[in-house]
């Protein structure tokens, strides 16, 4: 694997030269890049390295060349992150363009569509969030209601999501919506993008059981979308959603991974030994035992994680094991967040004012957000049902009951 | 490393597992139970088994091993636990030839270890002397005397004890029981002077023994590896048992698994089968998420022995496997009984025999609480 050493090398020059220092340090919540039209860069050298990442296409390292993507083959794309690691380089981008609508626009868009959007996504032009779930539609995502009625060059949209997250700070959507109402579920829904600045668009904000929320409520009324917006064919879309959620559920699952997060990486038991007071060994032995299988479980998730990137075939990216990785990475995280209250006591039960560290009082907010996690891009419940139904090939009930529609 | 088998190791995988269902399928266990045969095991397959090179699979191709690593090891152990197959494999090729192979002499290398490939030697550890694992602890008595050592005590659950040839025996030379200073291994011959071998029968029809040392006179050349220092070895052995071990559960555990979701899919009750009903498919798909995890652990676990990677780390894959796998083999051993229902009590169905096995395993070399206590000692809280 010569050429691979040689890519090592080169990669490792690279970085040295173009990631400025300040970039090599854990990344606070506030300085998180997600770029847009209206992109604030906290720190200028965020910008800086944006741009050289974006340039080589590394935001999107597997993504083809030919729309500005990296290029790269799988195992050039895991040195470069062993690379980035190496010297604690920052992600320059995040975005949902990048883990959600991108893959699926590379797989089901047409030319123009993949000309048009993907060289934005990789230079964090536009903002994309996710049109998903509505008041009526949960878990139960296909019987969404949102309507696009074919009118000449356009659908006309009316309807609402929620849980749209950083729908407020969005410059397009990536929306399911339903073109055929005599259908059943699943076979009427469509998947089009628009701009959120559309005339009828509107956005709510939703504060959450932790305060403040990236999610909103958001409002179609008569909105306008050209009719080349449609993504893949039309009463089709329920195919490219079921994919992306797969995208999705792989992204999400990375929360599992403690210490992936940014900016906090104190350990459990560390924080435990500060806060009983304890020296090297943790006084309370059932808290001990508890945070032993916790990391005991963590590492086995992170090597799971592994193992499935490997198994995957170089072009096909997730499978039904996302929903392995989703349902466990979150339940992990959960799991993760209660031990951290329990490692802390009542100073991690503060809301806000005197006597509470700021990073108590993250943890409080931080506890309470993580419910959402075994909730948002389908529930634990849902993940199970397709473990039982796509991996184990267990019986649809549904099929017996004679109530599927 | 890779955590995926290699073309090597899957070829090895199947004719492994073509060999156990067909050779070595449960039915052999069940007849050695129901003959309450005296051996615990079948020569026969034992032959084959060294003959297909398996007993030399982890040794140093220096003394006529095959030197195929760990993870070819593991691979087989695999097979052997879906069929529940029983053979000296454990304590003669994991633990016997991987405790001379670190700690033995050059001498001892090379009259012992192409024996134990040939199929010619077997080897069994004697350590504990309780219900409960914990090395440290360990009392029985060896006195320096004459030009060797004299050993008095007891051990229980030697697993193999009564079919060994010769018996690796853990003693205290100096210290205290409780240190983990002052151990010493020994090879002791099976038919020395003094030396007591009572089999015992355990719930899962495999092989253990009671071991009662009665002054037994070793020379000097019976000492494995260096006087006082036996812990240190003892461990790094026992972290390639627990390993070992955790692949071997790791195949049973799949077997019941499958087989069980085989049943949820064919069952009728109530017109429909039972595994379209969400109570059972929600546990069935958890299971499946904690096998997945077990068999990422054990997979870094058998790479990390054939990397040779610090014995610290190694200590903390091999505990986080063995607490991770037992807690796994314990569900769905249980979950095999209730979903099979009142089929899986009856003793004609092979689900019992996985259950009973389970819990045996789940003790061997120290139980999930054992591991997460060492895991967190390890790690420094």
């Amino acid at each position: 694997m010569a050429s691979l050493d040689e890519f090592r090398q080169s990669t490792r020059a690279w970085l040295e030269a173009n990631c400025p220092p300040s970039m090599r340090t854990p990344m606070p919540q506030d300085e998180v890049v997600w770029g847009g039209r209206n992109a604030k860069f906290k720190n200028p050298d965020s910008k800086v390295w944006l741009e050289r990442m974006a340039a080589k296409g590394w935001t999107t390292p597997t993504w083809p060349s030919e729309y500005g993507g990296g290029g790269l083959s799988k195992a050039e794309a895991m040195v470069l992150q062993e690379e980035m690691a190496r010297i604690g380089a920052r992600t320059p981008l995040n975005s949902f363009g990048i883990s959600m609508l991108g893959p699926v626009l590379l797989q089901y868009g047409t030319e123009e569509q993949k000309q048009e959007h993907i060289p934005k996504i990789i230079r964090g032009e536009i903002r994309w969030c996710q049109g998903y779930s509505e008041p009526g539609a949960g878990s139960d995502l296909a019987s969404l209601g949102t309507k696009a009625i074919r009118d000449g060059d356009y659908f006309v949209v009316n309807g609402q999501k929620v849980w749209t997250s950083y729908a407020d700070k969005s410059d397009w959507i990536f929306c399911l919506v339903r073109t055929d109402f005599e259908a059943p579920k699943h076979k009427g829904i469509s998947f089009l993008l628009f701009d959120m600045a559309s005339p009828g668009v509107s956005t709510k904000p939703i504060q959450l059981i932790s305060g403040a929320s990236p999610f909103c409520e958001t409002f179609f009324d008569d909105v306008k979308v050209p009719a080349k917006n449609l993504l893949g064919d039309l009463n089709d879309g329920w195919t490219i959603a079921k994919r992306l959620l797969q995208h999705e559920r792989t992204m999400i699952s990375g929360f599992g991974l403690s210490g992936s997060r940014p900016g906090k990486a104190m350990p459990l038991e560390e924080v435990a030994r500060q806060y009983h007071n304890d020296g090297d060994r943790l006084s309370d032995p059932v808290l001990r035992d508890r945070i032993a299988q916790f990391k005991i479980d963590a590492e086995a998730f992170a090597l799971t994680s592994r193992r499935s990137a490997e198994e995957a075939k170089e072009s096909e990216g997730p499978s039904a094991t996302s929903s392995v990785l989703k349902y466990y990475g979150t339940e992990l995280n959960k799991r993760r967040m209660e031990l951290l209250l329990q490692a802390m006591g009542t100073q991690s039960l503060g809301w806000e004012g005197d006597g509470f560290e700021d990073s108590e009082l993250d943890t409080t907010r931080g506890w309470l957000r993580s419910k959402g996690n075994s909730i948002e891009g389908g529930t634990s419940e849902i993940q199970l049902n397709v473990i039982a139904k796509r991996v184990l090939e267990l019986p649809d009930i549904m099929n017996f009951v004679g109530k599927k529609k | 490393m890779k955590l995926t088998l290699n073309e090597d190791q899957l070829m090895l995988q199947a004719s492994a597992r073509d060999f156990c269902q067909e050779k070595a399928p449960v039915s052999v266990l069940r007849r050695l139970r129901d003959e309450k045969d005296p051996l615990g095991y079948d020569p026969t397959l034992w032959k084959q088994m060294s003959e297909l090179g398996w007993t030399g699979m982890a040794i140093p191709e220096a003394y006529g091993g095959y030197a195929f690593g760990y993870g070819g090891l593991g691979v087989i152990l695999e097979e052997t636990g879906r069929t529940l197959l029983a053979s000296p494999l454990i304590s003669t090729v994991v633990i016997g030839a991987t405790a001379i192979t670190l700690g033995g002499s050059e001498e001892q290398k090379s009259s012992l270890l192409p024996a134990i490939v040939s199929g010619g030697l077997t080897l069994a550890l004697a350590l504990e002397e309780s219900g409960f694992h914990n090395p440290a602890k360990t009392a029985c008595e060896a006195r320096a005397s004459g030009d060797g050592y004299a050993l008095s005590g007891n051990k229980v659950f030697v697993l193999d004890g009564h079919i060994a040839d010769k018996l690796i025996v853990v003693a205290r030379t100096s210290s205290q029981p409780g240190d983990e200073h002052g151990l010493s291994l020994f090879l002791v011959d099976k038919d020395a002077d003094g030396l007591e071998v009572q089999r015992r029968w355990m719930v899962d029809s495999r092989n253990a023994a009671a071991v009662m040392l009665n002054n037994v006179k070793v020379n000097e050349d019976a000492l494995l590896g260096e006087v006082d220092q036996g812990f240190e070895l003892l461990d790094r052995v026992l972290d390639v048992a627990r390993i070992g071990l955790g692949a071997e559960m790791l195949g049973s555990i799949q077997q019941v698994f499958e087989g069980t979701v085989e049943y949820l899919q064919q069952r009728m009750q109530f017109g429909v089968p039972i595994g379209a009903f969400q109570a059972l498919q929600h546990r069935a798909a958890d299971m499946y998420s904690e096998i997945e995890l077990c068999r990422s652990l054990v997979r870094a676990a058998l790479n990390a022995l054939d990397e040779q990677q610090e014995p610290k780390r190694i200590a903390q894959l091999a505990s986080a496997a063995k607490a991770k796998v037992s807690d796994t083999f314990f569900t769905v051993s249980n979950e095999g009984i209730q979903m099979h229902g009142g089929i899986g009590m009856t003793d004609e169905f092979d689900m019992g025999f996985y259950l009973k096995r389970a819990r045996v395993a789940q003790q061997t070399f120290g139980d999930a609480a054992f591991h997460r206590d060492r895991f967190a000692s390890l790690q420094g809280f």
